[in-house]
């Protein structure tokens, strides 16, 4: 980060650094060559960001789906294991994912304190479910005829995840995509940009397989009027979440309607992402930024991270 | 073949001394009618707020019986006012449903359950009067299943925190349900037993050839004092339905139908932080292996499409079979084909009924020039076929490319396409080539080969060595374009509760 280190009397130069993006295990910079400034509350230059183009999000997305298959069949001790392993490489930069919340998010060094916490608590019960969602999503069913009925959990396959606002819900969903077998792909705006790529560089010197976890860093603007749309439509990518800034009409999703003008910057993300993918059915998730990372290490959020079939077999010959 | 008493179609079995018989004497049946018979109002309301209602709209619609076209009575077409009207009075009800006590709530459905039992028959010779579908499927398949989902439903509604994995929940609200033509009070039930099990209130629109049922289950929730507004059934068509479905008093909107119109109620919804579940068409693969029980395969591929006219979502309405068998499987099949007793649907002996309209009909027909025009081989099975109704004959197209129509479209009638294939492998990645993922099937004696068939198949629900099998313990539903949210089992309870956290919008 932006250390002001020198401990002699001369100011140092800092090195300021360019995050890349993370595709498929390799650190390529942006395909347009486009970067953005990354600024502290004060306006200091932080570090450089990569602005992932619709051609990085094609690629990330690619490389997803060429690695969710062999992802999908380790088994799933062995898919926690590699869950908890990410959260053991977290854990020894814990400093340095607080700075990077603290400096790139604008919260208070608590505030960012906690956020990491949660984050990194998140990993670590996303990696005990691996082996246990599937007992409590699935079933088997006591159907009225001779036979054996059960329903089973499967990866839904490639998820896309699109994070504004709070990098503890974000490194749950990633925790909670891999354990159920899926590959990701992250699409991070600025302010959580840091820690995103910082996971992505535990991910590259852990047990991730290349292509399980892709990281990009997007400009708001880029993704609302682009991007979105290509998570939206692009036939790999069978699930999305998205945590976008709180607008108060749709809040919460309380019994009345929602009405009224949402606010600018979320409603038109998610709108793009629930108009875009009416045309090809995927799943669509939209929750608040802000949302308690708590609450996301339940089954019910579990259960939008996969699909559930159903097998029928007669007991009788 | 699944020996399973209640949903059993009892189908005539070729005799095994006869069959390869170059030609079958023809055999007359003596005509066996139900003899039950229903009293049909002239006139049908809607159902709002726990009474019955003349529509604001002033508009009305006739229901036919599609085996000989006379018009059953006439129905109320809702329009904007009467719409907003249901919605309100599922608003209004809401209020007290879901502070009821579950275990009284759940025992409001344990009693339809039971009406249902009682008037089963007179709900199934109605069904296949309005519908077309046989007597024997409505009488033995769809009524005993209605009623099984309302029980089922029903000792769901004080166990919902075992249901979620021990997370709080409360109900998503005021639901829209959408319902098909195929199966309409099935799918009432499909629709309705889980909502308000969960403390939710519906509007239910049933399909505009098929209201008769619906309303007469609404019948049912007056004679069983359901509190006035939990349950709304409303009729009409398709602009109904759109209206419904876009009103901005509904929390969830759930839908059962084609693909087309799915889509574009997702479309509608974008943005609107409405809860969607959808079940929606598919291109069912049927594969049967070169070790699979012949016979009872063939049983299966019977049931798996021409059960109920193949006007079923999630029928085997692709056949793969492995190349060594094909040419053998196929004399058999037809064969078969020719036992398959098409005719009047209150006929006990009726294997396939009629086409539930004239517009379904067209489909079918379009579709099979389709079939011809690409150079499919058309078989068509049976005799002349009543002068009067909406008829097809059960048809089998064979020299099927992947990419014919006939391969990739839903026809939603009783069509079949018959593909080839040489291993597993391919028999798997030419199954999951559609947009489509609701039901597959597997015939082998391969125990180990047909669960990781299951395993590799992209589709909500595997059929292995049967087909068409229902429950409501079993939750039904589709991957990809075939829609998303279970119904039936604790999985599908889910589709009608908030769980935990306030995250979701």
């Amino acid at each position: 980060m932006s250390a002001r280190a020198g401990s002699s009397s001369e100011p140092r130069t800092e090195v300021i650094k360019t995050w890349k993006l993370f595709i498929s295990g390799a650190y390529p910079r942006g395909e347009s060559g486009k970067t953005m400034p990354l600024c502290n509350a004060k306006g200091e230059l932080v570090a450089h960001l990569c602005a992932a183009s619709r051609k990085d999000l094609r690629e990330a997305v690619e490389a997803a789906r060429g690695a969710q298959g062999a992802w999908a069949r380790a088994t799933p001790y062995m898919r926690g294991q590699v869950v908890y392993r990410l959260a053991e490489m977290l854990e020894s930069r814990r400093e340095e994912l607080v700075e990077a919340c603290r400096v790139a998010g604008g919260v208070g060094r608590r505030e960012a304190s906690r956020s990491v916490a949660d984050a990194l608590d998140s990993l670590v019960s996303m990696a005990g479910w691996s082996d246990k969602a599937s007992m409590i999503l699935g079933s088997q069913n006591p159907v009225a005829g001779p036979f054996y009925n059960f329903t089973s959990v499967e990866p839904a396959g490639v998820v896309a995840i699109v994070g504004s606002g709070s990098m503890e819900c974000v490194c749950a969903a990633i925790g909670a995509a891999m354990a159920m077998g899926n590959a990701v792909v992250v699409v991070a705006t600025p302010e959580i940009a840091l820690p995103c790529l910082i996971l992505a560089e535990a991910c590259a010197c852990s047990d991730v397989p290349g292509g399980v976890v892709n990281v990009l860093t997007a400009e708001p603007a880029e993704l609302a009027s682009s991007l979105a749309g290509v998570i939206a439509s692009h036939r790999d990518i069978r699930v999305v979440h998205a945590w976008l800034p709180c607008d108060g009409a749709a809040a919460a999703g309380e019994a009345s309607a929602p009405s009224g003008a949402p606010a600018a910057s979320a409603a038109p993300i998610a709108t793009t992402l629930q108009a875009g993918t009416a045309e090809n059915l995927k799943r669509v998730h939209i929750h608040q930024s802000g949302a308690d990372a708590d609450s996301l290490r339940t089954p019910a959020f579990l259960s939008q991270m996969i699909e559930l079939k159903t097998v029928w077999m007669p007991r009788a010959v | 073949m699944s020996p399973k008493a209640r949903t059993a179609i009892r189908m005539t079995t070729p005799d095994p001394g006869t069959a390869g018989a170059t030609a079958l004497a023809p055999w007359d049946y003596a005509p066996a009618p139900e003899s039950l018979k229903v009293a049909i109002a002239p006139e049908h309301q809607l159902f709002i707020g726990g009474d019955w209602v003349k529509p604001a709209s002033k508009a009305w619609f006739d229901t036919a019986n599609p085996a000989d076209e006379t018009v059953l009575s006439r129905v109320a077409e809702a329009g904007e006012r009467d719409v907003d009207r249901a919605v309100g009075a599922a608003r209004k009800a809401l209020k007290s449903w879901r502070k009821t006590a579950p275990l009284e709530r759940g025992k409001l459905l344990f009693r339809v359950a039971r009406r249902i039992q009682e008037r089963s028959r007179e709900l199934a010779v109605l069904e296949t009067m309005d519908g077309g579908k046989p007597i024997k499927e409505s009488r033995d398949v769809d009524l005993p299943l209605v009623a099984a989902h309302f029980f089922h439903h029903a000792g769901w509604a004080d166990k919902l925190r075992y249901a979620t994995g021990g997370d709080e929940s409360r109900p998503v609200g005021v639901c829209a349900q959408v319902i098909p033509w195929n199966f309409p009070l099935l799918m009432a039930a499909w629709k309705i037993a889980p909502a308000l099990a969960c403390g939710n209130t519906v509007v239910l629109k049933p399909a505009e050839t098929t209201s008769l049922t619906a309303l007469r289950l609404a019948e049912i929730f007056q004679e069983c004092d359901c509190p006035p507004g939990v349950v709304n059934i409303i009729t009409g068509a398709g602009e109904t339905g759109r209206m419904l479905v876009e009103h901005t008093g509904v929390d969830k909107v759930a839908f059962t139908g084609s693909t087309s119109v799915g889509k574009r109620i997702a479309a509608a919804c974008a943005g609107t932080g409405k809860r969607l579940t959808m079940e929606l068409g598919g291109k069912g693969p049927h594969i049967v292996f070169a070790d699979a029980p012949i016979d009872q395969a063939i049983e299966g591929v019977v049931r798996g499409i021409w059960f109920n006219q193949g006007h079923v979502c999630c029928a085997g309405s692709r056949l793969f079979l492995e190349e060594s068998i094909a040419d053998e499987f196929i004399a058999r099949l037809r064969e078969r084909m020719q036992q398959i007793r098409v005719g009047d649907p209150l006929d006990k002996n009726t294997d396939l009924g009629a086409i539930n309209s004239a517009a379904q009909l067209a489909t079918i027909r379009r579709y099979c020039e389709a079939g011809v025009r690409e150079g499919a081989e058309c078989f068509v099975s049976g005799g002349p076929l009543p002068k009067k109704g909406f008829w097809h004959a059960p048809t089998l197209f064979t020299g099927v490319q992947p990419s014919h129509t006939v391969a990739r479209d839903e026809i939603f009638g009783p069509v079949l396409s018959v593909l080839t294939f040489r291993t597993p492998a391919e028999a798997a990645s030419r199954a999951n080539d559609t947009p489509y993922g609701l039901s597959a099937g597997v015939w082998t004696s391969k125990a180990s080969k047909a669960y990781e068939m299951a395993r590799q198949l992209n589709a909500g629900v595997v059929w292995l060595n049967c087909f068409n099998e229902f429950d409501p313990a079993s939750p039904f539903g589709g991957v990809k374009e075939s829609g998303f949210g279970r119904e039936g089992g604790k999985q599908g309870l889910l589709a009608y509760l908030r769980v935990g956290g306030k995250g979701e919008r």
